[in-house]
């Protein structure tokens, strides 16, 4: 499984979209319905998925505003050195 | 003052999720208790409760949504929704100010409390979710329940543990009556059959442990019965001013005539001796109704089937209308076929009560064998009969002391 795949089966699980709805750049919030309560738990499971990649066990509140969309957070995680293919 | 009356009602109850089965089987005297199935009860001193089975969630409530709230919730907006329906209100046609919401719980989102503090045990504050303050508080189903149908009028929640939701019906009552509002959503919606909760009431001794014959557990006013069953659910009743319904040509069930509350100030879970704090909560609310004593045809109970209360209950019945009176009405306690839906319970008895003034028929209390020299009134034992009643009460008494009566009026 490719990391987009993983990130996006996470997405479409907690905003409760279908696949084809969640395309890389789509935002979270203008494009699926999302509100604060949704993306504070959306951080929260990729957190948990990639905790082993990440120094600490979270992401820091200054990153967090930047990851709009499924394409963001892969950018982000492959910043943090997560390999694109898993 | 306004006149209150009932239009519409909706029920989520271990007798079903639809009114008039509901009340079908409360008339046929149906059990719906049976072995805790929503966790494993197998360590637990009681296994047994009333469930809600034939729920679906989604019928109600997308996926998405229902993730981000408590089952006391789901119940609320499910019962809420069957009511407004039953009601043939159209909340798009009215002004939304007028119209408001007090649906609440006596102990709301407890499996979540329950789930969310054993996360932050086992994995951190981090992993705490950002749905549990939402899910856990008691008024967020008045809130969810105002957004679905618009509702912008007085809205909150009242809690006194097992007279909840008929606190939550005496003040959307008054609401009306005293012009704040046209409309009001009114009733109590309990999920707590879950591990903590059940584990709590045990501690105390109020549950039944007669985990072994679920059937026969819950027997009110029985000389053998040996605590209350925990039971979930939910009733929403639609109160609507008189003149208003009158002008949109709603059906009515019966009139919210009058409503008492009183407290027994003496200990934190017992009754007062006596039954002083209840007796006085049925006297006021047929002083507010301008009913006399000999004109109560039926009291729907508190009756939870716990050895003190159906005892000081019948104390409190005989003291607040008289001997001769008590002994002339009927009697019945729904909770021995619902168990005890806590903040749920006073909402879907008045349900009870609506549809007995309508239909003439009182429900049993089942399971009655053995009689109690302390309990020596007509509990309408086992099986329904069918009785005109202009009037009838329905108690309410929660931990704390709280005592409630609403009396209900045919129309």
């Amino acid at each position: 499984m490719t990391l987009e795949e993983k990130v996006k089966t996470i997405i479409c699980e907690t905003l409760s979209r279908g696949a084809e709805e969640v395309t890389p750049a789509a935002d979270f919030i203008n494009d699926l319905g999302a509100d604060s309560l949704d993306l504070a738990e959306l951080v929260m499971k990729i957190e948990d998925e990639f905790k082993d990649n990440m120094a600490g066990e979270s992401i820091p509140e200054e990153d967090v505003a930047s990851l709009k969309s499924l394409g963001a957070i892969v950018e982000y995680l492959k910043s943090k050195g997560v390999p694109a293919e898993l | 003052m306004k006149r209150v009356v009932i239009t519409g009602m909706g029920v989520v109850s271990p007798l079903g999720c639809e009114l008039n089965t509901f009340w079908n089987r409360l008339v046929e005297g149906t059990n719906g208790i049976g072995t805790i199935t929503k966790f494993d009860a197998t360590e637990f001193p009681v296994k047994i409760a009333a469930e809600v089975k034939d729920f679906d969630a989604n019928a109600f409530i997308d996926p998405k949504q229902q993730r981000r709230m408590d089952p006391y919730t789901h119940y609320a907006i499910a019962a809420s929704r069957m009511a407004v329906q039953d009601s043939g209100i159209n909340f798009s046609e009215e002004n939304p100010w007028r119209c408001g919401c007090i649906v609440s719980s006596g102990v709301g989102g407890i499996s979540t409390t329950e789930k969310e503090v054993r996360t932050l045990l086992e994995r951190g504050p981090r992993r705490v979710s950002p749905f549990c303050i939402p899910q856990i508080i008691v008024n967020i189903a008045s809130g969810m329940v105002a957004i679905e149908h618009g509702l912008k009028g007085p809205n909150y929640a009242v809690v006194s543990a097992c007279a909840t939701g008929l606190h939550s019906i005496g003040d959307a009552m008054k609401a009306i009556k005293y012009g704040e509002a046209d409309v009001m959503l009114a009733g109590g919606a309990e999920a707590a059959v879950c591990p903590i909760s059940i584990a709590g009431f045990a501690a105390m001794h109020a549950l039944s442990t007669t985990n072994d014959d679920p059937t026969h557990a819950c027997r009110p006013f029985d000389k053998e019965r040996n605590g209350f069953i925990m039971g979930e659910g939910a009733a929403v009743l639609v109160l609507e001013e008189y003149e208003h319904a009158v002008k949109r040509g709603a059906k009515i069930y019966a009139e919210v005539g009058g409503f008492g509350a009183t407290c027994d100030a003496y200990h934190m879970t017992a009754p007062a001796e006596g039954g002083e704090g209840g007796a006085q909560a049925m006297i006021i609310s047929m002083e507010s109704a301008g009913v006399n004593p000999d004109q109560i045809g039926y009291i729907n109970a508190h009756g939870t089937s716990t050895p003190m209360n159906d005892r000081i209950e019948t104390a409190a019945i005989k003291k607040a209308l008289g001997e001769d009176n008590a002994r002339k009405v009927s009697i019945s306690s729904s909770k021995s076929m619902t168990g005890h839906m806590l903040g749920a319970a006073g909402a879907l008895e008045s349900v009870v009560c609506a549809l007995a003034l309508k239909n003439g028929v009182i429900p049993p209390t089942i399971n009655y064998q053995n009689p109690d020299p302390d309990c020596d009134l007509d509990y309408t034992p086992n099986a329904a009969r069918e009785r005109k009643i202009d009037f009838c009460l329905n108690n309410s008494l929660g931990f704390g002391g709280h005592n409630a009566c609403a009396l209900f009026k045919r129309v």
